[in-house]
């Protein structure tokens, strides 16, 4: 038998669609959350029931460029996923499998998650002072 | 209602177990983690934009209250074993060396019951200790 026949051989075609964008989005915001998200957390409410210096530390991350960009990307992170699993819990049910529901309903997913996330960094950064 | 998913096989049905070996067990909790995740995510986003600061005083006490302590302790039991679940798949989907594989697993688990003892000890600490 062929031993080096290609099993998928278009595997190696493929194009940028929203709908398997989402796919793929989901699982990069969900491993941002379970690594960088949860190392976060872990280090705020171990500083916070540390000592004043230690939460002082983690305060002082947490407000530097790096620690921003980090909050930043982890609040994209939490509303990708959120959106996004919404989308899946629905899905879940047999529901919005036809090609046109599959892109209109991961088109809302990116759009409501970035609209969020800039919701929540505008209330914070202006709305709170930082 | 009848499931808008049609089986494969009767044998699959007999046995109930599938490919995994465990049925739909692994399946089902990632969605019930997920729900959980929902509420307690969104409740915990909201809680702490809605804090006046977030100083060691104020996240302290607000820690410290029991309607405070006991949904974060929830939090992090939901939102850690969902994140267990969820990058156990991506080592299953992505490390197909056998031995690598078992060791990504347990290095996973290991992961998981550290920050998860770290985080509930440090919720349990503020909302003891004060």
């Amino acid at each position: 038998m062929g031993q080096n026949r290609p099993l998928s051989p278009h595997l190696s075609i493929w194009k940028w669609r929203v709908n398997m964008a989402a796919s793929i989005f989901h699982r990069v915001s969900g491993h941002a959350l379970a690594f960088a998200g949860v190392l976060m957390l872990c280090w705020w409410l171990a500083a916070a029931a540390t000592s004043p210096e230690a939460y002082e530390t983690f305060l002082g991350f947490a407000n530097s460029w790096l620690g921003l960009v980090m909050l930043i990307g982890l609040t994209w992170s939490l509303f990708q996923h959120l959106c996004s699993g919404i989308r899946h819990l629905v899905m879940d049910t047999g529901r919005g499998y036809s090609l046109s529901v599959l892109k209109m309903s991961a088109t809302w997913v990116f759009a409501v998650a970035a609209l969020l996330t800039i919701l929540v960094w505008a209330y914070i950064l202006l709305g709170r002072g930082a | 209602m009848a499931s808008r998913f049609t089986s494969g096989t009767g044998l699959k049905k007999v046995r109930g177990l599938g490919s995994a070996k465990s049925g739909v067990h692994h399946w089902w909790l990632q969605r019930v983690t997920a729900v959980g995740n929902f509420v307690l995510a969104l409740w915990f986003l909201v809680s702490l934009l809605l804090l006046p600061a977030l100083d060691y005083a104020t996240v302290i006490s607000w820690i410290a209250q029991p309607l405070v302590a006991v949904p974060l302790a929830l939090l992090v039991i939901s939102v850690f074993w969902h994140f267990r679940l969820g990058v156990q798949v991506m080592i299953e989907d992505y490390v197909h060396d056998g031995g690598l594989r078992t060791l990504s697993l347990i290095a996973l688990t290991f992961y998981t019951v550290l920050t998860a003892a770290t985080a509930l000890f440090a919720i349990v600490k503020i909302a003891l200790g004060a």
